[in-house]
């Protein structure tokens, strides 16, 4: 097994569990933390290819990762925002429950 | 070099799944704050430096405290820190979905020709990310700014209390 | 280590590495960078805990004189036993854990912190042969650590099961969140003008002297002095100290986050919190002072570790200074000095160094020019800033003598 096989499966790994984390539990900030593994592991993908895999633009492939991180802290800070929001509104933070389009 | 990997995926793997395993949500959150510091270590060993550090600034720095101040923001007392358990149907799809995906990715993995991989990282030095990303992807951040900006804005906006309705003077 | 230019040194400048080297040759060639490493360590950990010592001895004593009164002086000739009184004190105190708290993350918590604390210093250029790691992105990589001892804070506040506690962790946990952004966005300029973030780089851009005295350090210049001011004030907020040490002063919320700890764990959280100081300022001799370069080339027989070392105790000492001198701020007065000051004046500092590298060929009356506009970039913001925030806040009137 090459190195890049064998980051690419720790990867497949660890979205697998943060799939399983954001489908599974019905805490609102525990999806927002499974959603933020499975935006690591794609990050960790990335990082895999961009040192095993070679190419013409080294650059290019750490900034992807940068952008990527980026992103993902704003969608971070905005997700548990809603979060706040809607504890304000229900009370507790079960996602069965925020079933009705309004309030 | 193989050594150095294998602790690197028992920790992230392993604190990823105690996080996902464990009712407390503050031991939840700080278990995958050392997840994250794994793959912090892991772009280290993978000669991605900036990377490396830009991961713990941004997430070890910030996004924890984002996440353990929403925890203690949105709860009435410390035992709501409980999360129950998923039902378990719920649980055993959950877990069939993830093995699912990682049995296709895995397949793929290995079912492809990869060509022989480098000896050493590439070379990149901070200067040459400085003027790429001041270069060709001037546009990209640019707009990456706008959206940070709007991000925050919106959260400040979203958790908020709403303002009391003004008193009309007669 | 780097090993440029080691052999036209002074015998006193190569001593740290040729003690280095006489050591590790001793051993086989494959243990050599382990060994070698290990020392550095053990260098910089031996150093900067006597430091550590000797500073809470120095900060009492001079504290004292400040309020005219002696500072102790009971243990051995001018109290210089005393760290180590307080030492025994420490250690041999009853650990005491409450009966609710999360053990674990109680304990966990000071050692992360000063393991944290510790990480900084490995990028800190202390001599011209003398650092630790050589990276890149050593400017980047001491502010992840700096970021990362946040965690412990809370880790503590939280771990006590203490609602005081938890509160002044998180008024903490503000406070340090508030100031990181003036705290990076000060250190910004510096890396513009130097076009690199290594920190041995960054020193060895300051090198030189004009008209044979005046060094090309950052602080002699407008962006550099206001910069430099705006990191010591952004520094001292980072680690607690004096005028913005509410998280820990004993008149709020008892002790803040540190309540429910005593005994060793106890000066564990202080000892990172000077380790932190000593990182800070010893960033702040790197970035703004010339790092190990001499004030003159007359003087540059001294070693350069002793520059370094006098520097850092020099702004170590304007630490203890301004603790003795200013009154706490509270914690909207600070958050307001954060967000309303000090970000909006380091971002037109960050322009004000922007012009001032771009308009570097100007010669002549130009450079007048230069530095009038550069001068008044930092005066006149300040000046309108200060007045306009602090409007309505009438003159001080005491009515008790």
């Amino acid at each position: 097994m090459s190195p890049l096989q064998g980051c690419l499966l720790l990867s497949a790994a660890l979205f697998s569990v943060g799939l399983v984390i954001a489908l599974a539990r019905s805490n609102a900030i525990l999806v927002l933390l499974g959603i933020e593994l499975m935006l690591n592991a794609a990050n960790l993908n990335f990082i895999a290819f961009w040192r095993f895999h070679g190419g013409t633009a080294p650059a290019t492939g750490v900034i992807f990762v940068l952008f990527a991180i980026a992103v993902a802290a704003a969608e971070a800070a905005v997700g548990l925002a809603l979060v706040i929001a809607l504890y304000r509104h229900q009370k507790n933070l079960r996602l069965q429950e925020a079933t009705r389009l309004r309030g | 070099m193989t050594f150095t990997f294998l602790i690197l995926a028992v920790i992230i793997l392993g604190s990823a799944l105690a996080a996902a395993l464990r009712p407390n949500l503050i031991h939840c959150a700080l278990l995958l704050v050392v997840s994250w510091l794994g793959v912090a270590g892991f772009y280290l060993w993978a000669g991605a430096e900036f990377v490396a550090f830009a991961q713990v600034l941004v997430y070890v720095g910030a996004l924890s405290m984002v996440v353990l101040f929403a925890v203690l923001l949105t709860r009435q007392s410390r035992a709501e820190l409980r999360v129950d358990a998923p039902e378990t149907r719920r649980a055993v799809w959950a877990v069939i979905a993830g093995v699912a995906v990682s049995g296709v990715i895995g397949t793929a993995v290995f079912a492809t020709k990869w060509d022989s991989a480098p000896v050493t990282a590439p070379e990149i030095t901070v200067r040459g990310i400085g003027l790429e990303l001041m270069g060709a992807h001037a546009a990209a951040l640019l707009l990456l700014g706008v959206l940070l900006t709007a991000a925050l804005l919106g959260a400040v906006v979203l958790a908020a209390p709403d303002r009391p309705e003004k008193e009309e003077k007669s | 280590m780097i090993a440029a230019a080691l052999t036209t040194d002074s015998f006193l400048e190569r001593l740290p590495v040729l003690a280095r080297d006489t050591v590790t040759g001793l051993l086989p060639v494959s243990w050599r960078w382990l060994a070698g490493s290990l020392l550095e360590i053990i260098a910089i950990l031996a150093s900067f805990g006597l430091l550590f010592a000797y500073l809470t001895l120095a900060e009492r004593k001079i504290l004292g004189r400040i309020q005219n009164r002696p500072g102790p002086n009971r243990t051995g000739w001018f109290g210089l036993l005393q760290p180590f009184a307080d030492g025994v004190k420490a250690l041999t105190k009853e650990d005491v854990v409450p009966a609710g708290a999360d053990r674990v993350l109680h304990f966990l918590a000071p050692v992360v912190l000063v393991a944290v604390s510790l990480l900084g210093f490995a990028v800190l250029p202390f001599g011209r042969h003398l650092v630790a790691v050589e990276l890149d992105t050593a400017v980047l990589y001491f502010f992840a650590a700096g970021t990362a001892t946040e965690l412990a804070v809370f880790m503590a506040g939280w771990a006590s099961h203490n609602k005081y506690s938890l509160l002044a962790a998180m008024r903490a946990l503000a406070q340090l969140i508030s100031y990181e952004l003036p705290l990076l966005l000060s250190v910004v300029p510096v890396v513009l003008v130097a076009g690199t973030l290594s920190t041995t780089k960054i020193v060895a851009a300051q090198g030189g002297w004009s008209l044979g005295f005046i060094p090309h350090w950052h602080v002699f210049t407008p962006w550099g002095a206001a910069g430099f001011v705006l990191f010591m004030v952004a520094a001292l907020a980072e680690s607690n100290r004096s005028p913005f040490d509410l998280p820990e002063a004993e008149s709020e919320l008892i002790a803040g986050h540190l309540t429910e700890y005593s005994g060793f764990k106890y000066a564990l959280f202080f000892m990172a919190e000077y380790f932190g100081m000593c990182a800070l300022s010893g960033m702040a001799v790197t970035l703004f002072l010339g790092g190990w370069g001499a004030p003159s080339a007359l003087l540059e027989w001294i070693p350069s570790y002793a520059w370094f070392t006098a520097k850092l105790l020099v702004l170590l000492l304007g630490f203890i200074w301004i603790r003795a001198t200013l009154p706490r701020l509270r914690l909207d007065q600070l958050m307001k000095f954060a967000w309303k000051f000090l970000v909006p004046l380091t971002l037109l500092n960050l322009a004000n160094a922007a012009g001032w590298s771009l308009t570097a060929g100007w010669t002549g009356p130009l450079q007048l020019v230069r530095w009038a506009v550069a001068l008044s970039l930092v005066a006149v913001p300040f000046v309108v800033l200060g007045r306009t925030l602090s409007a309505g806040s009438a003159p001080r009137t005491y009515r008790f003598a």
